[in-house]
């Protein structure tokens, strides 16, 4: 049976893993290389890493922590942020990468992802959604409009709209990101995960909000994910992988046991 | 025959060579990416890596001229491993764009039915359907990672290694002979994955010493 897969995420700057609150007060934390093979030992399903190195400094310094990477932790990577072409997402499944996230480039440019999935198949490439929610009207279904360039900026779509647009374009995964939870440790929002997950077959990845191992299994059995991404409750060691993967086996949903994954 | 056996891991410009290429050092291996196939000269074994669309990985392989050799390998009896759109490719023909493959295998590549989500991506359990050395020392019911829409349907039962199931069961490892087929990824299956690549070389390695290999043949 497929397990449902824990992701920690690393936002890395410069070829290395920062943290920081909305991409400011950012503090080194480490290697990239070195954290994600930490994740894999831990029972990571798949490591993320979000570019955030700024547009003109970017060019080759991820590829070469995605190279080191590969080399070393033999578990899915994907990298998402920056990535605007067929070519630049070529360079990057080269160095080892298996999929590829494309947030604003595909809102800017939806036929990126048609050109992608033509290329490298559509299970290379990961479309990630920003979501807000919109006041509801009443007696009126909830709306989710779709954000970009980290929240800052609004676009007239409707996420599940979009959701359902960017896998007919290509897209053979959602990251979707609730903005409303983002950071706020507070739990998913299940609602729009499972809005998207219903309307769409491909797999969905639940990101935003993340506080403990519950909000995994809410993520799961309320928002219908496929996947769960996390990073700062990983990051702080708030809580392990295994601790999380514990919750959602005591829920009685499919996972990789960790010691299958303990080096 | 001393050292480490030595692996060609066809290049086809699919995606991602670091991964299966780095994997098959960290067991032991010595790797050679082959592009062409001069490249498979004094090699062990092939490894056939790949994701993406069958048509597109037959036009690629013609073009640097390795089909051919491909085929030639196989069924001259040495050790090919095919790891996902290379697996695929081992059989008859693929449903994927009415490709026509290498046919070292009996059956053709078609989509995964009833599946619940599709593509199929994530870590899926493998169910041994007998036992096989490729698998030995990993526990039946591990997970491996899988990214697939598609999967060989063999003609004969006797190749059948293991089954996996999303939506129906289908066909996830083959063997017959020296020739190997994974529809996961090994590589990108932490300690199950290099464990079975691990056997893989061994199963080279034990191939290697049985021919007891002449100077012509290495030259």
């Amino acid at each position: 049976m497929l397990a449902r897969r824990v992701i920690p995420c690393l936002d890395v700057a410069n070829g290395r893993v920062v943290k920081g609150t909305k991409f400011v007060n950012l503090t080194d934390e480490g290697d990239p290389a070195e954290l994600a093979e930490r994740y894999a030992h831990e029972g990571a399903d798949e490591i993320v890493f979000l570019d955030i190195t700024a547009a003109h400094e970017r060019r080759g310094t991820m590829l070469e922590v995605v190279r080191r990477t590969a080399s070393r932790a033999f578990v899915p990577l994907t990298v998402g942020g920056g990535v605007r072409s067929v070519d630049e997402m070529r360079d990057v499944l080269r160095a080892g990468a298996d999929k590829v996230s494309f947030n604003t480039a595909a809102v800017a440019t939806p036929s990126l992802l048609t050109a992608c999935a033509e290329r490298f198949g559509s299970q290379a490439v990961v479309c990630a959604i920003d979501a807000r929610r919109l006041p509801r009207e009443e007696a009126a279904q909830q709306r989710w409009e779709v954000v970009t360039h980290g929240g800052r900026r609004t676009t007239d779509l409707d996420a599940i709209e979009w959701a359902v647009r960017a896998v007919e374009l290509g897209a053979g995964e959602l990251l979707v990101t609730s903005m409303d939870r983002d950071g706020t440790r507070s739990g998913f929002d299940t609602e729009l995960l499972s809005a998207i997950a219903t309307r769409v077959r491909v797999p969905v990845i639940a990101s935003g909000g993340a506080a403990g191992p519950d909000d995994f299994v809410a993520a799961v059995r309320d928002g219908k994910a496929d996947a769960v991404l996390a990073a700062s409750i990983f990051h702080r060691r708030m809580y392990s992988i295994a601790e999380v993967k514990t919750a959602m086996a005591a829920a009685g949903l499919p996972i990789r046991p960790i010691e299958e994954s303990v080096a | 025959m001393s050292g480490a056996v030595k692996i060609a891991v066809v290049d086809y410009g699919a995606a991602n060579m670091v991964s299966i290429t780095k994997a098959l050092a960290a067991v032991g291996a010595e790797v050679v990416v082959a592009a062409e196939p001069a490249a498979l000269a004094g090699v062990d074994a092939i490894v056939v890596p790949g994701v993406g669309a069958a048509a597109s990985a037959m036009t690629h392989l013609r073009e640097r001229g390795l089909v051919e050799p491909i085929r030639d390998w196989a069924r001259a009896g040495r050790p090919i491993l095919g790891i996902c759109l290379g697996y695929q490719i081992l059989f008859d023909r693929s449903d994927e764009g009415d490709a026509e493959t290498l046919g070292l295998l009996a059956g053709r590549t078609v989509g995964l039915v009833d599946a619940p989500t599709l593509p199929h991506i994530g870590w899926n359990t493998v169910e041994a359907v007998r036992p096989h050395p490729l698998f030995e020392g990993v526990a039946d019911g591990s997970h491996f990672y899988f990214v697939h829409s598609f999967a060989p349907a063999p003609a004969e039962e006797s190749v059948i290694v293991a089954r996996t199931t999303h939506g129906r069961p289908f066909v996830s490892a083959v063997a017959r002979g020296s020739l190997y087929g994974l529809q996961f990824h090994p590589e990108k299956s932490s300690k199950a994955g290099l464990r079975v690549l691990t056997n893989f070389v061994g199963l080279v390695a034990a191939a290697v010493n049985a021919v007891a290999p002449s100077a012509a043949e290495v030259a």
